[in-house]
């Protein structure tokens, strides 16, 4: 297998109280494969992806990539952010370079990085500063930068969050149109049902406190999906109704949180 | 109207109202010299080149000064935002030292490097370091996590982590803890030349005072108000501008 997660647990805590973020995650991810992490908040689907990326070691268990244990950040696993996290004081073209940097001479890395503007539409804007650019294209920017280092895996931590509704749809065509293009293995993690149907081929539902698996789901659903509406909607519908539970016990939670205090 | 015509306007006035009250009053030059006195001041000290040397040698003891200053500045303020113990005993020291005007060491610098220029130099890097070493810890320290993950995940590490990220992104700081750090030596700069040796502008004012010379006495306030106003809004305003410009942290437009 290709991406595998072996009984991972994670907590975070002090003396007086810990929290179980993840509990017993075991999941195997095919190459190629678009998958999707779906849950509400706090299911620690965005720490499941950073231990994933090397940013966060789990408490117990093992994440192997191709059989190799993941111990810390590596360029085989590219990371897209919620926010762009380009360097404000280069240019777009030296944002995605700096990726490059030590792999190849200065001259090949403005190639590539051309290379995969062009991919995100972003050939007119090499020389731009990034905070000249609008929020939809900084996270291409982002997109383009993860990919040039061709990595194996592509990590996005819901990387449209932050965008309104036009610019997401955009971008998810976008994406769709570039995994086909080149077939990486993507992990999304999202908070939205519709994102997930639209775009992944394996939905990995998460429930909350602690993060558990709820449920491993293929979608087969033939691309594009705009063309296939009420499965779509079927789809939706089962995922919410597995959700609810999930969400009532966030709300429960919360509320009596808010009683105590 | 223009701010331009609007200053030129007030200074116009204010020149005006100085001159018509000394000649209406009456006071001695001694006392209060008129603006006339103060250009005549101006222009003879300029055309037998006093002054320009006074200027040229302050100049000298700040570029010094102030260079030094920058990279202590730099190196202190690295040190305090990435070593904790350092930065709760040393910072501590610093935030102390702070607050007490450089000037007051003088005496003390005088004992361990005699009445020269070295203790000029010794004052005005007292007076500028401090506040670069507080502005570069707060740069280092405010350097957004996610940009550090951001490079992580690019293989980016140790070292060249810092060099190429961190440092780069705390510059904002840096630049404003160098105008600070101006300001400062500035000041410094000619309390410890009034107080101890020239050539220099305040080696000169403090000399022109001697003599009752207050046409001469107001001539270099009013160079080193001139100075100090034109090398800020010149340089160090312009470099700021750019780097928040670059840096995209401009809040309007």
């Amino acid at each position: 297998m290709f991406l595998h997660i072996d009984d991972v647990n994670k907590e975070f805590g002090n003396q007086s109280a810990t929290n179980t973020v993840l509990s017993n995650i075991n999941l195997e991810i095919q190459e190629g494969e678009f998958v999707s992490i779906l849950g509400p908040s706090g299911c620690g689907k965005s720490t499941l992806l950073s231990i994933v990326a090397g940013l966060t070691k789990p408490s117990s268990g093992e994440v192997f990539l191709n059989g190799e244990k993941i111990t810390k950040p590596g360029r085989d696993r590219g990371m897209v952010f919620q926010q762009a996290a380009l360097f404000p004081w280069m240019t777009v073209e030296e944002n995605v370079m700096f990726a490059l940097r030590k792999e190849m001479k200065k001259k090949e890395a403005r190639e590539v990085a051309h290379q995969y503007l062009k991919m995100v539409q972003l050939s007119n804007y090499t020389k731009h500063s990034p905070h000249e650019l609008s929020g939809g294209m900084q996270q291409r920017v982002s997109i383009a930068r993860a990919l040039s280092m061709n990595p194996k895996v592509l990590l996005m931590d819901e990387p449209f969050g932050a965008l309104d509704e036009q610019t997401r749809s955009r971008l998810h065509l976008e994406l769709e149109k570039i995994w086909i293009e080149t077939r990486k293995t993507i992990l999304f993690v999202t908070h939205s049902i519709r994102e997930s149907i639209k775009l992944s081929d394996r939905i990995i539902v998460m429930g909350t406190r602690p993060g558990v698996v709820l449920e491993d789901i293929h979608v087969k659903i033939p691309r594009p999906r705009e063309n296939h509406t009420q499965m779509v909607a079927k789809l939706e519908e089962k995922i919410m109704s597995l959700l609810q539970s999930e969400i009532d016990k966030v709300v429960k939670e919360e509320l009596a949180y808010a009683a105590n205090n | 109207m223009q701010p331009t015509i609007k200053r030129i306007i007030f200074f116009v006035a204010l020149v005006v109202f100085w001159q018509v009250g000394v000649s209406v009053s009456g006071v001695s030059p001694s006392v209060m010299p008129a603006p006339t006195d103060v250009l005549e001041a101006l222009v003879k000290g300029f055309s037998d080149k006093t002054l320009i040397y006074d200027i040229l040698a302050s100049f000298r003891r700040l570029f010094i000064g102030l260079s030094i200053s920058i990279v202590l500045g730099l190196g202190l303020g690295i040190l305090l935002a990435k070593n904790k113990t350092a930065d709760e005993t040393l910072g501590t020291l610093i935030l102390a030292l702070q607050s007490v005007p450089s000037i007051v060491w003088l005496p003390i610098a005088i004992m361990w490097f005699g009445l020269n220029e070295s203790s000029v130099i010794f004052i005005v890097i007292l007076g500028a370091t401090l506040v670069m070493t507080i502005n570069m810890r707060i740069g280092i320290k405010n350097v957004p996590p996610l940009y550090i993950r951001a490079a992580q995940t690019m293989g980016s590490g140790g070292v060249g982590l810092f060099t190429s990220v961190i440092f780069p992104a705390s510059i904002p700081y840096a630049v404003t803890g160098a105008r600070l750090g101006w300001a400062f030596a500035w000041r410094a700069l000619m309390a410890g030349e009034i107080l101890s040796t020239g050539p220099g502008l305040g080696y000169t004012l403090k000399y022109a005072s001697d003599f009752g010379n207050m046409s001469m006495v107001i001539a270099i306030m009013i160079i080193i108000g001139v100075i100090g106003t034109v090398v800020d809004i010149v340089f160090f305003q312009r470099v700021e501008q750019n780097v928040i410009r670059r840096w995209g942290l401009e809040t309007t437009n």
